[in-house]
């Protein structure tokens, strides 16, 4: 089993439980399982509606154990602004503990990247005490797989579908870490749950600092992606072996690879594995690659690999 | 009792939100609001106030940093206008159905395009039906006045519900009139310090916005209804409490010289004052007319309004607000409905103007009513009059 350099435990108690009604072999919802372990009991979540929203909470029942509100799909890092807000002043006022909570503000990809993209750049600019968590599945699922500009190149979505005319997605993929670096916030990371101990590691890491922390989790999704559901562990490992999904964390502007793929594996094998991907010509799975390979030795340079 | 003092309506809203205590203020500016979030920045600056306010980049994401803030349990406001309040709008739905009581100055303004800063009431009709409470102000002392209330009736356990306090763009909010402020001690024996049932916390988590399938969706809707029409009386004894203690007193309608009148006028916000001079005017030449100052706007006061408008028999209702391709100003739609199937409901008839900052005066009012009796004399029904359109 691969592993980051610190052996980290998984902590046994369960804040989301079981009954959610995500899709089999959902990594999404196995990436927030995840994150609540790490963030643990002393929490606030403020979610934005999507697929994690949905499968968990439909009146009268919620996975949620610890404290939980959505409100809408844009304005969750705003919501977050909010609560972080309250607390401070009701702390400062001792109208409650002095108790460390930490803040989460979580959304999909679109929530993220698209709408919410503006009240989460609000926050992060204020440098509100909190984390915010984009779970990246690369569309819009919950509304049944449309296009969002964190979809790769060339894949295939309800509102990106390739055609006699079209290769699927026109766009290369936003680099949402790379904005939230531009915002010289203190903690930014990747982080996949194929890698679960080096999630862990960067959720305390992230709970650890003061200040706007921004964590972007990979998350497969079978349902959306056309990939047997068996293979979301799978896919997620091939993302970083292919150099497509680096794992990393930057600290005050300082890039460091937190797994360091010496050699990328040939991205095809990834590809192959996803129905979205299916109908990509030789020429651009070439195009692809080169980007990739561009993008990786990019990264590497700003880490100080190379 | 406190001495008079000449200030503008935005910064005696500004000292109402201080005075209440405010915990978290979260605001965009917009004209004509900039002068409460400027005014309130700095006395939380100055510490005067033990408040955090939130500098938040647009009114979709102050509305929402709301929403964080008072789900925690902190007592919280805004304020904004017209385009600001439009940008809310999706927010606003979840403030009330959430149950959040969060205190908003709404600064009304007229809504683009074209781009127009100046006052009407689109902004408030079109939030007409999210359901939080509204009240209008006709003056900087009311406003002051119901910043201060709206907190109390707000936070009570019976109400629970978020709360507009609308003041007129410019004809109020930029206005500096002579105004009795109340000092903390007596806005602290008013208003009990703010506690939320279930507030956002992890010694007692609570999961705050599920989402309602069919089977459970209306049955929510009902019972947000019948909440909010349940919080008349809760308004009514904070507004009387309010009055034994301040002298100033207030009801969800107001009537003026109404005594004996046959023909009434009916206003909402700060247009009543040349209102009343008209009416001053035309009683003094013997005419039995009168003057309805509409103040509570959500939740309708259905019974006060048949009371009021029952010994008359012509209504003119004037409306700072369009329903395009409908039947005129909102308000009038409104009271048309109220006033529908009462044993002898008044000839009623709709005037709308004022729009974008136009000025409506005294005399204008007087025409208004003499068009309203001449129509109620031939029989006449028209859908509504626009005035003082400029041919
Ligand atoms: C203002 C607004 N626009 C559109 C929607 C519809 N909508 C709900 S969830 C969603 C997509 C969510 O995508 P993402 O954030 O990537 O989360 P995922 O479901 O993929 O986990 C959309 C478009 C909405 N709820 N609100
Ligand atoms: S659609 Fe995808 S992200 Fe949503 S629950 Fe199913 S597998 Fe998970
Ligand atoms: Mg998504």
């Amino acid at each position: 089993m691969e592993q980051t350099a610190k052996k980290t435990s998984i902590p046994s108690e369960e804040y989301f439980a079981p009954g959610h009604r995500a899709c089999i072999g959902c990594g999404e919802v196995l990436a927030l399982r995840l994150v609540c372990k790490a963030l643990g009991k002393d929490v606030i979540i403020a979610n934005a509606t999507g697929c994690m929203e949905i499968v968990s909470s439909p009146f009268p029942n919620t996975s949620w154990e610890v404290p939980w509100i959505h409100t809408l799909f844009e304005n969750t890092a705003a919501v977050a602004s909010g609560i972080e807000g309250a607390l401070k002043v009701l702390q400062r006022k001792k109208k409650i503990s002095e108790k460390e909570i930490t803040v989460v503000g979580m959304g999909g990809d679109g929530g993220t990247s698209d709408i919410g993209l503006q009240a989460l750049s609000g926050a992060l600019e204020r440098g509100h005490d909190f984390l915010y968590v984009c779970f990246d599945n690369e569309a819009y699922m919950n509304t049944g797989i449309q296009r969002s500009s964190s979809t790769p190149y060339g894949a295939m979505t309800t509102t990106s579908p390739p055609g006699k005319v079209s290769i699927g997605q026109k766009t290369w993929k936003k680099n949402m870490p790379a904005i939230a670096v531009a915002h010289n916030i203190p903690y930014v990371a990747t982080a996949n749950p194929s890698y679960p101990r080096d999630l862990i590691n960067k959720v305390n890491k992230a709970k650890s600092i003061k200040g706007a922390k921004y964590l972007h989790v990979y998350s497969v999704c079978p349902t959306g992606w056309r990939s047997a559901p068996e293979r979301s562990i799978q896919l997620g490992k091939l993302a970083v072996e292919t150099g497509l999904f680096p794992l990393y964390e930057v600290e005050h502007g300082q890039y460091r690879l937190t797994k360091k793929v010496s050699k990328i594996k040939p991205l095809d094998e990834y590809l192959k594995l996803q129905g979205r991907f299916r109908h990509l010509t030789e020429d651009l799975r070439k195009e692809i690659q080169e980007r990739i390979n561009q993008d990786y030795a990019q990264l590497q340079k700003k880490a100080g690999e190379v | 009792m406190t001495k008079r003092v000449g200030i503008e309506a935005s910064i005696a809203v500004a000292e109402a939100a201080k005075l209440a205590r405010i915990e978290v203020a979260a605001a965009y500016p917009i004209t004509p609001q900039t002068h409460i979030v400027e005014s309130l920045s700095e006395i939380v600056a100055n510490g005067r106030v033990d408040a955090e306010f939130i500098c938040v980049e647009s009114e979709h994401s102050a509305m929402s940093a709301c929403l964080g803030s008072s789900a925690t349990g902190a007592r919280t406001f805004t304020a904004t206008a017209g385009q600001g309040l439009e940008l809310m709008h999706e927010v606003l739905y979840v403030a009330s159905s959430s149950r959040l009581p969060i205190v908003m100055a709404v600064c009304n303004r007229a809504l683009s395009g074209p781009l127009n800063v100046w006052g009407d009431h689109s902004d408030a009709m079109a939030a007409r039906d999210c359901g939080w409470i509204q009240i209008f102000s006709t003056s900087g002392q009311e406003a002051f006045d119901q910043t201060i209330c709206a907190f109390r009736i707000a936070e009570d356990a019976k109400v629970l519900f978020p709360v507009m306090v609308h003041l007129d763009g410019f004809h109020v909010s930029h206005v500096v009139e002579p105004m009795l402020l109340l000092d903390q001690k007596e806005v602290d024996s008013f208003l009990p310090p703010y506690t939320y049932p279930f507030p956002l916390h992890p010694d007692k988590p609570v999961t705050m916005g599920a989402f309602a399938p069919p089977a459970i969706y209306t049955e929510a809707r009902k019972a947000q209804e019948e909440a909010l029409i349940s919080t008349t009386d809760t308004i009514r004894s904070v507004w009387d409490d309010f009055g034994k203690r301040f002298g100033r007193h207030y009801t969800p309608v107001e009537t003026y010289k109404a005594e004996g009148a046959e023909v009434m006028l009916l206003t909402m916000g700060s247009f009543s004052q040349p209102a009343e001079l008209a009416i001053d005017k035309m009683r003094d030449e013997g005419k039995k007319v009168g003057l309805i100052k509409l103040r509570l706007w959500r939740p309708f006061p259905f019974d006060d309004l048949r009371q009021a408008v029952s010994g008359a028999s012509v209504l003119a209702v004037f409306d700072r607000c369009l329903s395009y391709g409908g039947t005129g100003g909102p308000v009038c739609s409104e009271i048309k409905a109220a006033c529908y199937g009462m044993e002898k409901s008044p000839h009623i008839v709709g005037f709308v103007g004022g729009l974008g900052g136009r000025d409506v005066l005294p005399e204008d009012f007087e025409q208004i009513l003499q068009k309203a009796i001449s129509d109620a004399e031939k029989g006449q029904d028209r859908a509504y009059e626009m005035i003082g359109v400029r041919e």
